[in-house]
């Protein structure tokens, strides 16, 4: 941060200006599965705050649930104007989450994973056998969609995709800000630290416990966030949207994008959906993505253990050589 | 001087096995203090259960007059009773810097609100104060931006000691801090354990090398089969029958 690095300002303009024109060279599905892709993001970076703790989680998905459904249920049943639900949706996540680290933070690694699925799967179920007030297996249908905003001037209809994707777009910068910023603080360190050596960490008075804990329910939170936007957007909600299959597809943006940089997993949830959305689609053979999901995985596992972010790495340091030599020739 | 940290009757049991039994032994203030043992004594059993590690079975262990056994490690910790562990425990994958940020967690506790928000440039700057403090008194500071596990061995044990000084410790309790280390290193962190007493630290360490306790403790407590042997000064220890006993086994006649 010593100077004003123009070139990073520069692309930062350029990625705006890209974000901002791009649903308008899209068809009227795409500009939907653009809508999508945005939540998505939000999904996956929520995520990798929990991984930084070295804890990976199958309820994730859930989590995302439970804000959807949440904010779906207060709108519904108490009839909360729909921003405001959407923050108790959020919030109410991250309280479930909370309440389920309990049981879940006796266990770490691979017993922490099974455990948050079954602890995911259980709060599944109760949505499915549950018709009042959870709707049963056919979920809760006509959700409040967020209400038009009346400028006198201009109208803003969030039935269009465009517009909803523009304030899903501000809404998840706005929560990936927030994200990085408490992984650059203190707090992320420490979450490193808890990664790396939970005992060390442990000995100069960090407690470890709390930490997982807030690392899980931070996430989860946004990944509720994240629920509230779909849920009020597609209108309805339901069981199935969040099951262990769309979980795997969160878990493969993470691990083909890797986690060690904020980016790597909004790049592979880019990548992974536009090959879904483009390639697949194109062949029609999109009912085949978990194969094709599962065969990527599999894929970057073996070839690419570090992830997309790290041939990301490998472009932009030669670049940066490339541009170092250009600058001697002038000279 | 008066006892800091005293351990009572202290016993951990791991199912038959009695690991430590009726241990009973006080560490004055400003000492170092040395507690010695042929394997399998009961040493880093006991120093697992003065930081919390463990709990005791049966006895205590009291700082400053309140007792800490039990007690979770992070809250020991707050007491002012710092660990380091055996081998090079750090956290190899984070910077020499970041490492001894982790141990000013105590000082200047992060704030999720200062987080969010992105207002906690004040305390962070205090607690790089304080960690490059620490790094320059263990001589680190060249390394600050480097990875901890990238540095050599006796520099990884000097900042495993950093991060726990950091923490601003009253007591420090080293596990074998000079294992491993060839004698030219062993020198260096003898000197620093000096220097560490000297800011008025009171140090208990575990140890094999016995050039480094005879000539650092002031007093040792020796150990056997997870009891107190004896304890006294290096030159009573260094002639002690029953140690020499311990160590060597028992002279037998050759009749």
């Amino acid at each position: 941060m010593s100077k004003p690095q123009p070139l990073i300002l520069l692309s930062f303009l350029l990625l705006a200006v890209v974000l901002i024109v791009l649903p308008h060279g899209l068809s009227y599905s795409q500009r939907e599965i653009l809508v999508f892709l945005t939540i998505n993001i939000l999904v996956v970076s929520s995520y990798r705050l929990l991984t930084l703790t070295g804890e990976w989680s199958l309820g994730h998905i859930v989590m995302m649930g439970v804000g959807a459904y949440g904010s779906a249920l207060y709108t519904k049943e108490l009839g909360v104007p729909v921003p405001i639900s959407m923050i108790l949706g959020a919030l109410t996540a991250g309280i479930i989450a909370w309440g389920l680290s309990f049981p879940l933070f006796r266990m770490k690694g691979f017993y922490f994973l099974i455990g948050s699925f079954a602890a995911g799967e259980i709060i599944r179920l109760l949505w499915k056998r549950f018709r009042d007030p959870f709707g049963g297996p056919k979920g809760i249908k006509r959700i409040d969609p967020f209400p038009d905003i009346d400028f006198g001037f201009v109208r803003i209809d969030f039935f269009d995709p465009v517009n909803y994707y523009y304030f899903a777009l501000i809404i998840v910068i706005l929560c990936l800000v927030i994200l990085w910023r408490i992984e650059k603080s203190m707090i992320g360190l420490t979450f490193h630290a808890v990664h790396w050596q939970d005992k060390l960490a442990e000995s100069t008075g960090v407690n470890v416990r709390a930490y997982r804990t807030l690392a899980l329910v931070i996430s989860a939170t946004f990944a509720g966030l994240a629920g509230t936007l779909l849920a009020h957007y597609i209108g309805t909600v339901n069981p199935n949207v969040f099951d262990i299959e769309q979980m795997v597809f969160v878990l493969t943006w993470a691990i083909v994008g890797g986690t060690t940089t904020i980016y790597g997993p909004i790049i592979g949830c880019i990548i992974l959906t536009a090959l879904n959305e483009i390639v697949l689609r194109e062949i029609g053979l999109e009912q085949g993505r978990p194969l094709v999901y599962g065969l990527i995985l599999i894929a970057s596992v073996l070839f690419m253990p570090k992830g997309l972010e790290d041939v990301v790495k490998k472009v932009i340091e030669l670049m940066k050589q490339h541009v170092f030599r250009g600058r001697i020739k002038d000279v | 001087m008066s006892d800091i940290l005293i351990v009572s009757d202290l016993g951990k049991q791991f199912g038959g096995i009695k690991a430590v039994d009726g241990l009973s032994f006080a560490v004055r203030e400003g000492d170092i203090h040395g507690l010695i043992g042929p394997n399998g004594a009961g040493k880093t059993t006991t120093f697992n259960l003065i930081s919390g590690f463990y709990k005791p079975t049966h006895g205590y262990v009291k700082f400053f007059d309140e007792e800490i056994s039990g007690l979770r490690m992070h809250h020991v910790a707050r007491k002012g009773v710092i660990r380091t562990f055996q081998h090079s425990t750090l956290f190899a994958e984070l910077t020499v810097l970041d490492n001894v940020l982790v141990g000013t967690h105590m000082m200047f506790k992060p704030s999720l609100t200062a987080a969010f928000l992105g207002r906690e440039r004040q305390s962070r700057a205090k607690a790089i104060e304080r960690a490059n403090e620490v790094l320059e008194f263990f001589g680190l500071q060249a390394f600050v931006d480097q990875l901890a596990g990238e540095l050599s061995h006796g520099h990884q044990r000097a900042l495993g000691m950093a991060v726990a000084m950091a923490s601003q410790p009253k007591i420090l309790l080293l596990d074998e801090p000079f294992t491993g280390m060839n004698p030219e290193e062993t020198q260096t962190m003898m000197g620093l354990m000096g220097k560490l007493r000297d800011t008025g630290i009171t140090l208990l360490l575990v140890e094999h090398d016995m050039t480094a306790i005879m000539g650092l403790c002031d007093r040792i407590t020796v150990m056997n089969f997870g009891k107190l042997l004896t304890e006294g000064k290096p030159l009573e220890i260094r002639n002690h029958p029953d140690v020499i006993e311990a160590y060597l086994g028992k002279q037998k006649n050759a009749s």
